[in-house]
């Protein structure tokens, strides 16, 4: 009953809807997914926080939020109405259309890529052929706006940090592109289901280790989290590109981060954790609930991996990227077709 | 290409959308805001392709042209910064050969133009759903050696930028400097 609770809604509305002509009958239906993901991800991006704030008192023996509300689970919502309550401070020598577009803008890029992304099975909003690239390139498109609102905020240390960010993301998008090649080699096609369902018998973490590490490294630093944070290196930078920004113009930015490794952590899940497939057969679980577990438990690792490490310097970010993990990616392509001939060749 | 009333109404929105932001593009007086709008051109280009059922050609230019040639201009734009961007993309008075240029460029477009069977190039059968697999089945068989070519071109731009950027005395001298921190 419950495997297909949220394709049975679609199908209920669709049926209610059926006076209507099927053109607008199809592009309610489709406001109506577009909305429940938009409230999932800010919901999820408000508790995320609440949940890094939990981690990371647990990780340092303390307890963390615990007054607002049962278990403090109220923290975050009562953090992000102070802010909106809070001025939105500009400054006269900020470039003022830029300076407010960037926040505005943030979400866009995120919100765009989770039309694609299968929440369980036949949950994606959109399951179209080129999934995995619409992907991809939408997210480099946020690294335009994180430029936008460094060089907006007219400020050394906010226009260092957005060039940082721009450098970093950059550099970082290619081992993840090349990585994500591999998948692509064995299954044969971009559409997310595809390589969801070739993932039915072993999941590409076990077929392809390299690129799943390679592939997970990267998207933590495209997230800009730590180890990698340096666009917000507080030691050095104040806060990096939003050091300008009060407020919500500030409390936006520091959502979309959330909202960002929601979209890293279900692209791993997708990729190399088999997405909505049951392991072992355990498939009375519905499919959304295994695709939402495995999100959060990568999810807590990328949290634990914030509290356990130190940021890396510049140089070493570079160097890390351009000389270890571009040509560990390469080859794991090689390898892979090489792999890929010999198990043809065999004909198993 | 359908021609249904709605893909009229997306093809001249984003005409228009098109065609103010490159206007945009070149009087905008500041080289950043220049940027910006020349990013809102390019995914509204890759609009266009999407009406021409051309997913794969329009993905790419979110992915080239919007991401990564606005990041490169971005990268120019900081390398030359000035104290004041207020007016960093100003109009010179070349005024002859601009208007012979432009003069140059709008009558090739109007001779492609007016060679092109438009009539022909109306397609008839239904358009492959999957256009990604017939690209690449193509790019590995008849256009293989211009495939490689292009390889080997950005191979040769890869190397020279290395050799650019390796200047041995500057090298020398970063060197030299991280030891001298090295004794501090």
């Amino acid at each position: 009953m419950f495997e297909n609770l949220f394709v049975g809604i679609a199908d209920g509305l669709r049926s209610l809807l059926g006076g209507l002509p099927l053109e607008i009958n199809e592009a309610i239906v489709m406001l109506v997914k577009l909305v429940a993901i938009l409230v999932f991800i800010l919901v999820n991006a408000l508790w995320l926080v609440y949940m890094e704030r939990k981690v990371a008192g647990y990780m340092q023996a303390r307890i963390g939020p615990n007054r607002v509300g049962p278990k403090g689970l109220l923290q975050t919502s009562a953090d992000i109405g102070k802010l909106i309550c809070k001025e939105i401070i500009i400054h006269k020598d900020t470039d003022k259309v830029v300076f407010m577009l960037a926040p505005v803008l943030v979400f866009v890029p995120t919100l765009m890529v989770f039309a694609v992304i299968p929440f369980g099975k036949n949950m994606a909003a959109i399951d179209m052929n080129i999934g995995l690239l619409y992907l991809l390139a939408i997210a480099s498109l946020s690294t335009v706006i994180f430029w936008m609102a460094g060089w907006a905020s007219n400020n050394k240390y906010s226009l260092l940090g957005s060039m940082r960010s721009v450098a970093q993301m950059v550099s970082y998008e290619l081992p993840m592109v090349l990585a994500i090649l591999g998948v692509i080699m064995i299954t044969g096609s971009l559409k997310m289901s595809d390589i969801i369902a070739a993932q039915e018998h072993t999941w590409f973490i076990f077929t392809q280790p390299i690129a799943f590490l390679i592939f997970f490294i990267a998207s933590v630093s495209e997230c800009n989290r730590a180890p990698f944070d340096l666009i917000e290196a507080e030691s050095e930078l104040v806060n990096g590109f939003n050091t300008e920004y009060s407020g919500m113009a500030f409390a936006m930015f520091y959502l979309a981060e959330y909202a960002n490794m929601l979209v890293c952590c279900a692209m791993v899940t997708i990729l190399f954790l088999g997405g909505w497939l049951a392991p072992f057969g355990l498939d009375f679980i519905p499919s959304w609930l295994w695709f939402f577990i495995k999100m959060y438990v990568v999810m807590f690792v990328i949290m634990q991996l914030r509290w356990t490490y130190p940021r890396i310097r510049v140089d070493q970010l570079m160097g890390f990227g351009w000389k270890v993990l571009v040509p560990l990616s390469l080859a794991n392509i090689f390898v892979t077709g090489i792999g890929m001939y010999i198990y043809r060749a065999i004909g198993w | 290409m359908e021609t249904s009333i709605y893909s009229v109404i997306a093809f001249y929105a984003l005409a228009i959308t098109i065609l103010g932001n490159a206007a945009l593009v070149v009087f905008a007086r500041n080289i950043v805001h220049s940027v910006l709008f020349l990013a809102i051109t390019f995914i509204s280009m890759a609009g266009l392709f999407l009406l021409l059922d051309a997913d794969f050609i329009a993905a790419i230019q979110v992915l080239v042209y919007a991401g990564a040639v606005c990041i490169m201009v971005v990268f120019g734009i900081m390398l030359i910064q000035r104290p004041d961007m207020k007016d960093t993309n100003l109009f010179n008075t070349q005024l002859i050969a601009g208007t012979g240029v432009v003069a140059l460029v709008f009558a090739l477009c109007a001779i492609l133009a007016g060679r092109t069977a438009w009539t022909d190039l109306v397609a008839t059968q239904a358009v492959p759903e999957n256009t990604i697999q017939v690209i690449g089945a193509l790019l590995m068989s008849k256009y293989v050696i211009p495939f490689e070519v292009v390889a080997i071109l950005l191979l040769v731009a890869l190397i020279g930028a290395i050799v650019i950027a390796r200047d041995e005395s500057s090298a020398i001298a970063v060197d030299e400097g991280v030891k001298a921190n090295a004794h501090d």
